[in-house]
């Protein structure tokens, strides 16, 4: 899969890469040994992180700038992926829209997980009434399928960036928070948090130093999954028009605008947003799979 | 089992409550007032001071917070759902009678179709773990479950367009009417759905069956010298099958939730579409009872969930 054999002197710098990887003792190799295809995966994103960070550059095109001769052109040497209906370089704009995307995603699993992480810790710990209350509020989150709790959100809230961001989040949090709050669950009950409480610790302080760092593989695990999910929610709140507003380039934006009219789209404006979409999800999916065989293997059934 | 079942059910009350005013709370109090954007400026609907004062009172606008929402859940039980501020008013039951139908057959086919493709693929895998086809399946898996169904939706079209000038029909149409028509509507989007759902089948089976094959008893079977054929489909399958039933539920929230788009992108006037719509159109009677109805099947897709994984589990019912 990663073996380039066109060229040779390619296929050495890979094969000497996969060597060192294999041999050395770094945190990187060690993920490579435990998860070929996450690392894989891990370096494809660190390559779309890189391509986010410097769209300006990479763009061929200014992706906002619209060209009157060239509309719905299709995909040409000077155009790799041809013009959308109002003239705008596709490839531009996929770049471009990988920024947005990631941005997106980045900031609203933080947000989300962020809260349930400390929701699922606290409840966790504390348990009793607060846990039962706590519980009940995630069913209710739980109650909806997380697009149509996102479009929810988003009609009070109205369309924006910051919109997205703030429902994506909302959509993350029961997911993190129950997963936190049975790994709390089962810390509690260890002997060392015992023994904590035994020497006279107080609450806040086994719950911070005793607790919460032991839930934090399985949030970095979900937080990976849950990046993909965002990018993927991203995308479709844009194909609704709910997203991202014009004429900022986002992946979903491009495929629903060029629905437009009753005409079938031009395949090229679907394709390319659409393949973008699916590489940077596949790719949190099996960095995320990855982390979690490699940090927690015992989590391998709870979170399929 | 008993016992199980009846809390189970209990707890379904907390959670449609929760739900009823969590939807409210979102469409209520957020927002404001929901005539304010009926009246928005740019969809050239003013209304003036009084139109907007009696049409306040007509909707029950002006009474206490408490009041409307308990008028909305006694509307619900009572089986009127209200009105659309567009499409002239029409009742939102009939616009449910008429667009309910399509989607619930997608929602239906797409569940079967998953199954026809997963499972056989999830027991190859396992059978033949390790090999090619193993590899070439868990590729397959993995980038199914990372494509977005509305995209498979569109690409679907565009082939079907360009290659056989065909596109699914956007009109109404009842299975039991035309059936010709209601399955070229119906099982494209279904296929799409399969996509999805197949690979997250085939991989839970797989798991599953290779987890189950580990297991003393299926030991035992092969040392008493059972074929192959007879320690998987005998002593294997029952087993590592049952968990992935519940599979269906996760896989319907999956559907309800792509449903919208990709009703949006095959141009399928189901409920996903009416939803996008009426948030269009902030036709916000429609988004609540809409929202609403999305809410409780869900619930009741995980309940059904519950029980069957309590009757089919003893653990569960007895832990």
């Amino acid at each position: 899969m990663i073996e380039d054999q066109s060229s040779p002197g390619g296929r050495d710098v890979v094969t000497a890469v996969v060597g060192f990887c294999k041999t050395s003792g770094g945190p990187a190799a060690r993920f490579y040994r435990s998860s070929p295809s996450g690392a894989i995966a891990l370096a494809l994103l660190a390559i779309v992180v890189t391509i986010a960070l410097f769209a300006n550059q990479v763009a061929p095109y200014d992706a906002l700038h619209t060209d009157f001769t060239m509309l719905k052109a299709s995909p040409t040497a000077s155009h790799p992926m041809g013009t959308d209906l109002v003239g705008r370089d596709v490839l531009s704009r996929i770049i471009m829209g990988a920024r947005v995307s990631l941005l997106v995603a980045f900031v609203s699993v933080a947000m989300g997980v962020g809260v349930g992480f400390f929701w699922g810790v606290s409840t966790g710990y504390i348990g009793g009434r607060f846990d039962l209350l706590g519980q009940r509020l995630l069913d209710v989150l739980l109650s909806f399928p997380s697009l149509i709790l996102a479009l929810l959100l988003m009609v009070p809230l109205g369309r924006g960036l910051g919109t997205v961001v703030l429902a994506i989040a909302v959509i993350t949090v029961p997911g993190a928070a129950r997963l936190v709050r049975s790994t709390a669950l089962s810390v509690t009950q260890m002997a060392y948090v015992d023994g904590a409480r035994a020497i006279g610790a107080s609450s806040k302080r086994i719950m911070v130093r005793h607790v919460a760092p032991q839930c934090f593989a399985p949030m970095m695990i979900i937080a990976t999954i849950d990046l993909g999910g965002a990018i993927f929610t991203e995308a479709t709140l844009s194909f609704l028009g709910m997203g991202i507003p014009p004429p900022h380039p986002s992946w979903g934006r491009m495929m629903g605008a060029s629905l437009q009219g009753m005409f079938t789209p031009p395949w090229w404006l679907v394709i390319y947003p659409g393949v973008a979409v699916t590489i940077t999800v596949l790719c949190f999916n099996l960095v995320g799979d990855g982390l979690r065989d490699h940090l927690d293997p015992r989590l391998r059934g709870k979170l399929d | 089992m008993q016992t199980y079942v009846i809390r189970r059910l209990l707890l379904t009350i907390p959670t449609l409550f929760g739900v009823t005013v969590f939807i409210f709370l979102i469409m209520r109090v957020l927002p404001g007032d929901p005539l304010a954007s009926t009246g928005d400026a740019q969809r050239m609907i003013i209304l003036t001071e009084e139109q907007a004062a009696a049409a306040r009172n007509a909707l029950g606008l002006d009474r206490p917070l408490h009041i409307q929402y308990l008028d909305w859940v006694a509307d619900i039980l009572r089986g009127d759902l209200g009105f659309s501020f567009f499409r002239t008013g029409e009742p939102i039951r009939e616009m449910l009678q008429r667009r309910a139908p399509v989607s619930a057959q997608i929602a239906f086919f797409g569940v079967i179709f998953s199954w026809i493709i997963g499972l056989p693929v999830g027991i190859i895998a396992a059978m033949r773990r390790n090999t090619v086809l193993d590899y070439v399946s868990r590729v397959g898996v993995t980038v199914g479950m990372a494509v977005p169904s509305f995209w498979i939706a569109l690409t679907l079209v565009i082939v079907t367009v360009i290659f056989f000038q065909w596109k699914p029909p956007i009109e109404v149409a009842f299975i039991w009417d035309d059936p010709w028509k209601s399955l070229q509507q119906t099982v494209p989007p279904a296929a799409v759905f399969a996509i999805g759902g197949g690979a997250l089948i085939a991989r839970m089976s797989r798991a599953t069956l290779l987890e189950v094959l580990n297991e003393d008893y299926i030991r035992t079977a092969r040392a008493k010298g059972l074929m192959n054929r007879a320690v998987l489909w005998r002593h294997a399958f029952k087993n590592a099958v049952l968990p992935v039933i519940t599979l269906s539920g996760l896989q319907l929230a999956g559907i309800l939730s792509g449903m919208v788009a990709v009703e949006r992108a095959l141009g399928i006037p189901g409920l996903g579409f009416a939803l996008i719509n009426a948030i269009d159109q902030r036709d916000w009677m429609v988004i609540q009872n809409l929202v609403l109805l999305f809410g409780v099947i869900y619930v009741f897709v995980n309940l059904a969930v519950d029980l069957t994984y309590a009757w089919i589990d003893p653990r569960i019912r007895y832990g």
